[in-house]
């Protein structure tokens, strides 16, 4: 019996080690690509361990692509051109690309394993991007369903951002949701801090990390976060300012506004702030006060519903019909809104007709 | 019939009168899951095919090379799963690395293959009915022609399916099984062919 026991044991060992040892001499042999360079816009080259995902490989680099399902090839998001020496597409790929993409060669970069050197193409201010490590330092009400988290960086300590841009920010998973996900959201602060990322997060019915946050969040926890991207920021011209922004839109609005503020930005803005009852505005003091702070800045809220308890004096309407009134002359002015989808289409109609031209309006949908 | 020719008979018999997946329903899962486009099915299909000839006179040789001297049959669930995903794991990377073409027409199905019940019954088979070393080799190999032949033919016949109004309860997989029934009792007409075990 016990021998019977022993010689089984001693046979499944040894078939397993036998197996294992197989797989670990391919790996080295038949697995082993052995380094291969990996130039980046003519300029970077990287020698790295061939054979692993071009997404892995440039995050461990320091190269953070915008991925949102983590290397499985189910979000499409880690998109990046490989100039030279792609080869083929993997049929894991193909659902993503579009016939333009796959022209200019564009891969799913966590599908695509390097083997052989190759030449990419990154945008510039994705080589800003990275991940960071982050502690909840404060969660405040601005509104009955909006949140104001701060976020302390923990590691790396500083994000560089422009005014406007957005970060990830990811889920664990939990009870609504049974994978870790990233979630966009605009940060709010001002940029000159560098140690802190201010975000306004609104409950959405159901949503995976608006309830994350307003349910389960507390003050102490760690939040993994990566950023800055994004085309929402100030441009450098001299052109009148219109910001249009609707709930939680207003974080990038407020801290572009706060950049402009410590630069001593002089130029004519105005910024509409749409909500449906006095209960949904927020932050009404700070932007009063950055009216003071600001030399040509008029900040205009409006309520689409007021209550009678409200006792609203300010504009009443919908924001499109507000900005209709107040702004009239938008021939040298430039845009910039944040909002719902519907809002900002409604708002671009409106920019149009009062002679804003469209490529000088930029927005932020979500 | 005389001896050299029962492994050729065994051959055609698992592609036909003992279809491992329409007489024994063995390796499903994927077979519903993959049968939607022809191109995939062949694939996947092929791949099968591969692994089944490799593994199962692998198994025939670990089994009684080594299990049954030291009478450890009851061992072989076990023994065969381990080698099964072994196996599959070396081809894959031996694949990547020195066919690209190949890769990405089986490359890609071959961790999907590892837990395919086919390959593991195919394996179990062949030591039930105590076929020769040839033997389990023909028999690996039918099996997955025979299971190749199966997926085209639900692939072909989902592809014609496309158009058709199917009640809602039985879309997808519903369809899919009543599907492959009728295509197992179609098979049975092989029958009187040739007769195995």
């Amino acid at each position: 019996m016990l021998i019977t026991l022993i010689i089984s044991v001693a046979v499944i060992t040894a078939i397993a080690t036998l197996l294992a040892l197989l797989l670990v001499i391919a790996d080295a042999t038949v697995g082993n690509y052995g380094e291969v360079s990996i130039t980046i816009n003519n300029e970077r080259e990287l020698l790295v361990q061939g054979g692993l995902p071009l997404l892995s490989l440039l995050n461990s680099e320091g190269i953070f692509i915008p991925s949102a399902c983590g290397g499985r090839g189910s979000c499409g998001l880690c998109k990046v051109q490989v100039v030279e020496g792609g080869g083929a597409y993997l049929p894991t790929e193909l659902p993503w690309m579009s016939e333009q993409e796959i022209a200019d060669q564009v891969r799913l970069s966590c599908q695509f394993k390097v083997k052989a050197p190759i030449k990419i193409t990154i945008p510039e201010e994705l080589f800003l991007v990275k991940e960071y490590t982050t502690r909840v330092e404060k969660i405040v009400d601005l509104t009955h369903d909006i949140k104001e988290v701060t976020l302390k960086l923990i590691e790396p300590e500083l994000i560089e951002p422009k005014a406007g841009q957005f970060i990830q920010f990811q889920v664990p998973e939990y009870e609504l949701s049974d994978e870790s996900v990233y979630r966009a959201y605009s940060m709010a602060g001002s940029p000159s801090d560098k140690t802190h990322v201010e975000l306004q997060i609104r409950l959405v019915p159901h949503g995976i990390c608006t309830n994350y946050v307003h349910t389960h969040l507390k003050v102490g926890e760690t939040v993994m976060i990566n950023g800055p991207y994004g085309e929402f920021y100030l441009r450098d011209n001299n052109k009148d300012l219109i910001f249009i922004a609707g709930g939680s839109g207003m974080a990038p609005i407020k801290s572009i506004l706060l950049d402009m503020a410590e630069k001593g930005d002089k130029r004519r803005a105005t910024y509409f702030f749409g909500a449906r009852t006095a209960q949904d505005l927020f932050l009404l003091d700070e932007m009063y006060a950055l009216e003071k702070r600001l030399e040509n800045f008029t900040f205009i809220p409006a309520l689409s519903e007021p209550t009678t308890e409200d006792k609203w004096e300010g504009e009443v309407g919908l924001i499109t019909e507000v900005v209709r009134r107040r702004a009239t002359n938008g021939e040298n002015s430039e845009a910039y809104l944040c909002g719902s989808p519907g809002m900002i289409d409604a708002c671009i109609e409106v920019l149009h007709d009062i002679g804003v031209s469209e490529d000088s309006v930029y927005y932020d949908k979500f | 019939m005389g001896n050299f020719l029962f492994p050729l008979a065994v051959f055609f018999a698992a592609i036909f009168t003992d279809n491992i997946l329409l007489t024994n329903y063995l390796g499903m899962c994927s077979f519903l899951a993959v049968s939607k486009e022809l191109e995939t099915s062949a694939g996947l299909g092929v791949a099968v095919t591969f692994v089944l000839a490799l593994t199962t006179p692998l198994n025939w040789a670990v089994y009684h090379l080594v299990l049954v001297p030291f009478q450890l049959e009851y061992l072989r669930f076990i023994v065969f799963i381990i080698i099964i995903a072994a196996f599959v794991q070396l081809i894959e990377m031996i694949i990547e690395r020195y066919s690209e073409n190949l890769y990405f027409a089986l490359g890609i199905f071959l961790p999907l293959i590892t837990v395919n019940c086919a390959i593991l019954g195919a394996s179990l088979f062949i030591v039930i009915r105590e076929y020769s070393f040839i033997t389990s080799f023909f028999f690996g190999l039918g099996s997955g022609i025979g299971w190749f032949i199966a997926i085209m033919a639900m692939a072909g016949i989902r592809n014609k399916l496309r158009g058709a109004k199917i009640p809602i309860g039985l879309e997808g997989a519903g369809i899919a099984l009543i599907i492959a029934g009728f295509m197992a009792m179609a098979f049975m007409g092989f029958s009187g062919m040739i007769q195995i075990s």
